[in-house]
């Protein structure tokens, strides 16, 4: 795959939920080596939007190209060899040890015959080490604080090694350090240049600092770009309906609402 | 997998242990090495008759029915997400019951009543499909957490159907036939038929199921999650429904409604075992099976002469020591 050919190419996408439509004629193309980050207010389309990237649901038009197959047509089992999806709530009925959750983002790898061998959980502790979660690999997710079963999906995602990685708020629930942590190993792994990662966020200043391109949701337009050009006063006040500021602190923009 | 195999053969030999309990008790105690020369010759004196026509077939049909039950247990409780639910979750007994009730009343023989079982479960799991078809379409898929509660309260308002039918049927019966509905209605194994039934589509739901486990694994932790990691999963949902729901109708063709198994077995093996089901759903049917089996056996001579409905005995054994289990963990 050549560095002009999209890993993600999503064109002229419409999203609905119920009668409600959230974006409109919406197209988005992503390369390997680039982190986007999704803003926009609650209820602007950021999971919708994903989720249908991730191809777990469909769009009321348009199509999700990925690495040059249709998703509409492509079996999820290849779909997951390819993307993996970080959804916002996981709720857990049943029992398992963290290890085991994070072994099952090998799932694609296998089929149906095969257990679990020593590469699996070579590639599991070292997801788990990655987010800073290896001493949690014995422990029973129900028991865990939410910050921590947020550090142990992340970690699944990690373990699932696909080329693009979506993830919905990864930071919700997470403290200050391992927010930081987190998105400093998602940007290694996407500057390695084999990976792509698009990443739903709240945070401003935390998109600024480590997404190379930005999509604004809001007021059903979206307006993409490299994050020094879409993230603007003008286009995110207008996003957010609330007036924002950028100023300039050493080498980083920070935003600060007025 | 040398881990499953095991605790399969652990589960295997206490399988062995209860058929021989449960063919060398009751009113004439049969001694082991008695019990190996009548299994082995078929027409040598009283014991052999008293094996080859009466406890054998029971003891096959407590095995199958319970194998079933709680390999229906296990697969419902991963279809719905919850582990609360049990293989007449979905209304399948109260279906069965309203079917064998009204062969009851109108007098039909112990055959017609099983028939009519088989085809009230099978309706009854037919009609929840039906009113809630939308949930094992991919629509339902769009918007998550929705599927399993819609389904799960589909069941329960069927079932709360069945038993208002089930209450008509007992008032209008005559005093005569209630004791033998009230038997059927707790679970009783006395007919001791439909063993060989029971066992063959045990062993072919077991063989069935067991490829699918890795991908049952996933549903586990929910349907984007699983779709995401490339399950099929409104195939796969479909495909556990009608399995559970088949493994449920054969099981209380031959026995009733028997509590507890499908419930309490799948839970006392995950807290023993592992969630795995690629191990649990075989054991399930090993351990299920032989719960039941001793369970009839203690029904059967636990107050002799008098015999004791079997899912009374299940209720007595499978309460305390789920309980146990489940507080012994919290601790």
């Amino acid at each position: 795959m050549t560095a002009t050919t999209p890993l993600l190419d999503a064109s002229d996408l419409t999203l609905r939920a119920g009668t409600r439509e959230l974006v409109r004629g919406l197209s988005l193309r992503v390369h390997s080596g680039e982190l986007w980050c999704v803003l926009g207010p609650n209820g602007s389309g950021k999971t919708t939007l994903l989720h249908t990237l991730a191809a777990v649901r469909a769009p009321s038009s348009g199509r999700v190209v990925l690495m040059g197959c249709d998703v509409a047509h492509t079996p999820p089992e290849q779909l997951a060899r390819r993307r993996g999806l970080l959804t916002q709530t996981v709720h857990d009925s049943f029992a398992a040890s963290a290890l085991e959750v994070v072994l099952l983002g090998r799932h694609p790898h296998h089929d149906r015959w095969s257990f679990d061998d020593d590469e699996d959980r070579r590639v599991a502790h070292d997801a788990l080490a990655a987010v800073d979660a290896a001493t949690l690999a014995a422990r029973d997710v129900t028991t865990l604080s939410g910050g921590e079963r947020q550090r142990v999906a992340i970690a699944a995602l990690l373990a699932q090694c696909v080329p693009l990685m979506l993830l919905d708020e990864p930071t919700a629930h997470l403290d200050l350090k391992h927010q930081i942590g987190m998105l400093e190993h998602l940007r290694g792994l996407v500057r390695s240049g084999e990976h792509a990662a698009v990443i739903a966020l709240h945070d401003l200043n935390l998109a600024a600092r480590f997404a190379s391109h930005a999509l604004v949701l809001g007021a059903g337009s979206a307006v993409g770009g490299r994050t020094d050009e879409v993230m603007t006063e003008s286009t995110l006040s207008a996003a957010f309906e609330y007036p924002l500021r950028r100023v300039r602190v050493g080498e980083r923009w920070l935003y600060v609402v007025e | 997998m040398a881990r499953a195999l095991r605790i399969w053969l652990l589960l295997a030999l206490l399988a062995a242990a209860a058929l021989a309990l449960a063919l060398s008790l009751g009113s004439q105690a049969i001694a082991t090495p008695d019990l190996l020369r009548a299994l082995l010759h078929r027409d040598d004196g009283v014991d052999a008759q008293i094996v080859h026509e009466l406890r054998l077939p029971r003891a096959l049909a407590a095995f199958g029915t319970g194998g079933l039950l709680a390999l229906a247990g296990a697969l419902m409780q991963v279809l719905l997400r919850n582990p609360l639910a049990d293989p007449y979750v979905m209304g399948a007994s109260g279906g069965a019951a309203v079917g064998a009730l009204t062969a009851m009343l109108c007098g039909l023989g112990a055959a017609f009543t099983q028939g009519a079982a088989f085809g009230g479960a099978l309706a009854s799991t037919a009609l929840v499909f039906a009113l809630a078809r939308r949930e094992f379409a991919g629509a339902a898929l769009a918007d998550p957490g929705l599927g399993a509660p819609r389904l799960l309260l589909a069941g329960v308002m069927l079932a709360a159907l069945w038993t208002a039918l089930v209450t008509l049927l007992l008032t209008l019966s005559p005093e005569a036939r209630i004791r033998g509905m009230l038997f059927w209605l707790a679970g009783d194994l006395s007919a001791g038929s439909g063993g060989a039934a029971a066992l063959a589509v045990l062993a072919l739901l077991v063989v069935a199921v067991w490829p699918l486990g890795r991908s049952l694994n996933v549903m586990l932790r929910g349907p984007v999650m699983a779709l995401s990691l490339g399950v099929h999963v409104v195939a796969l949902r479909r495909v556990l429904f009608v399995l559970a729901s088949l493994a449920t109708a054969v099981a209380m063709t031959s026995s009733g409604a028997v509590g507890f198994v499908g419930l309490v077995v799948p839970h006392a093996l995950r807290l023993a075992i592992g969630n795995d089901q690629r191990v649990l759903l075989p054991a399930c049917a090993l351990a299920g099976g032989s719960l039941l089996l001793l369970a009839d056996t203690a029904a059967r001579t636990a107050m002799a002469p008098q015999q004791l409905p079997v899912g009374l005995v299940t209720a007595l054994l499978g309460v305390p020591t789920f309980l146990a289990l489940l507080l012994g963990r919290a601790r």
